[in-house]
């Protein structure tokens, strides 16, 4: 665990995983909060997943087209953007069932990623680290993107932490005190797909629901109002990337699968013994008023 | 139909579930266009005078497990589209104002879940109150509350009459007579009744069905012995 730090100091690979893992951290403690009171951790699933499509077809042009200027992470971004606008759109005002619309867009995203990526000449490892991440291959360039994603979530949430708040505990009220709850609730989507996208580089595709999740969950049962359960969330993240990251590096175990498993297992912890803390709490507190 | 409301009157909406008492809140807050007719509030459509009208939901209807303090949801009566940033000074005092008002600034930083039923009850209202409306909408106030709690309950709103107009929809009809100025019946259509008349007929009217009328002759617990301001 103390060769990871005492390498990261050297190597410049190490400190661009270690630098992103910090970054997403916060968009991800912030927005998996939103999203996990707001009960729609299901939505950024279908976003995650249908991220593959836009990774794919970036790659595709990239490759067989030369278009060298275009990575996957914008092809990401793009398919991310699209899907929350779509789902969002379709929640809103779609008479279609919305879990139809969410498997639809989920299952069409990753079907388009594997038909570019089959028709991709060259190594085809990409498919592999897109679906399960790989921290340790964070170029220069997706830094840089990743930084201002980042930047946007916590500015934007930030801003309008009281409207988003409003629209997550009740949509109705926000709506009677003239917030325009549509343009917010496509605006957290947004959100989340953008955190989605840099959470993507960190543990691919099919885990990126857990660290949005189980982190805040887990801060949510131990906090009492949002901004508490947004902290609580972060430094949870924090400690799951950071750690993950280190304890993954000697015996060359898979990053990604290292943090999600020591993510999922502190959130079973505290959702164990969790009653037992809250109860000694209770108990403490009568004590102290009745002396 | 046709019904009218006037400044500072206390009207209780009666009538069976399904007899059409959301729609009509729905409709009275803009967030339904009638089919034909016009409705007038402040004489304006409802949608551009929302934000004078205070509007009370039922707190079984929140989810027991949002991180959410007192204060904050409070504060939420205080919101507007694009303000940004934490709240304003004159926000917080207008928060700190309303819960003094319903008897709950001690309770400010604990979590909304925490507290009983009648007291999120009371939270609601003074979120509704904290945007200073001139018109106040609650929708069975009373529901899921012990006798005790609801009358304290009624106390406060017999107060908050004193300066604003308050329309509440109930499917409860004895109890709230005792100072609620007139009611409106809702099942299909419209009635608008001074309380004095609701009898046996009108109930009968509204429920469809021969019932006995409940004659509640002895004082119940906690309630309030005074006179109705009729």
């Amino acid at each position: 665990m103390f060769e990871f730090f005492r390498d990261a100091a050297h190597y410049t690979f190490l400190q661009y995983a270690l630098i992103t893992g910090v970054l997403s951290s916060v968009a991800c403690g912030i927005v998996g909060s939103y999203v996990t009171v707001r009960r729609i951790t299901y939505i950024a699933g279908a976003i995650a997943h249908s991220v593959l499509g836009g990774m794919g077809a970036a790659r595709y042009l990239q490759r067989s087209l030369g278009w060298s200027f275009l990575t996957p992470m914008h092809g990401a971004v793009f398919a991310a953007l699209l899907s929350a606008i779509i789902i969002g759109m379709v929640s809103l005002y779609g008479k279609e069932r919305e879990d139809t619309v969410l498997s639809a867009v989920w299952a069409i995203g990753m079907a388009v990623g594997i038909v570019f990526i089959t028709r991709t000449s060259g190594y085809n490892e990409d498919l592999m680290s897109y679906l399960f991440g790989n921290i340790l291959m964070v170029r220069k360039m997706d830094l840089l993107l990743i930084v201002g994603l980042d930047l946007l979530v916590v500015a934007v949430s930030f801003l309008f932490y009281h409207q988003l708040e409003a629209i997550c505990f009740d949509e109705e009220f926000a709506r009677l005190r003239g917030v325009s709850v549509e343009l917010f609730y496509i605006l957290l989507l947004c959100l989340t797909a953008l955190t989605v996208v840099t959470l993507v580089q960190v543990v691919g595709i099919v885990m990126v629901i857990a660290l949005l999740s189980l982190p805040a969950a887990a801060a949510a049962f131990l906090t009492r109002q949002l901004w508490q359960t947004i902290l609580v969330a972060t430094a949870l993240n924090l400690l799951f990337m950071v750690g993950g990251l280190a304890l993954s590096y000697r015996p060359d175990l898979p990053a990604g699968a290292t943090i999600i498993i020591l993510s999922g297992g502190v959130y079973l912890l505290v959702v164990a013994i969790g009653p037992v803390i809250k109860r000694l709490g209770a108990r403490r507190r009568r004590s102290r008023t009745r002396a | 139909m046709y019904f009218k409301i006037f400044p500072l009157d206390l009207v209780s909406l009666i009538g069976p579930n399904g007899g059409g008492k959301t729609t009509l809140f729905r409709l009275l807050l803009g967030l339904l266009k009638p089919a034909q007719g016009t409705i007038r509030i402040f004489g304006n459509s409802p949608d551009r005078v929302r934000t004078r009208v205070g509007y009370v939901p039922q707190y079984a209807r929140f989810d027991p497990r949002f991180p959410i303090s007192v204060r904050d949801v409070v504060s939420m009566g205080r919101l507007t589209n694009l303000s940004t940033g934490a709240y304003k000074a004159a926000d917080r005092e207008a928060a700190a104002e309303v819960l003094q008002e319903v008897n709950l600034l001690d309770l400010q930083n604990r979590p909304f879940a925490d507290l009983s039923g009648g007291q999120r009850q009371r939270v609601l209202i003074a979120r509704a109150l904290a945007s200073k409306p001139e018109l106040l909408l609650l929708d069975e106030p009373t529901a899921n509350l012990d006798r005790s709690t609801e009358a304290r309950l009624y106390d406060l709103l017999r107060k908050l009459n004193q300066r604003l107009t308050i329309l509440m929809a109930s499917h409860d009809v004895g109890f709230v007579t005792k100072f609620v100025k007139q009611c409106l019946c809702v099942n299909r259509n419209v009635i608008l009744h001074p309380t004095a008349k609701l009898d046996g007929a009108i109930i009968r009217e509204l429920y469809g069905s021969e019932m006995a009328v409940v004659r509640h002759d002895h004082e119940i617990a906690g309630s309030t012995g005074e006179d109705a301001d009729v």
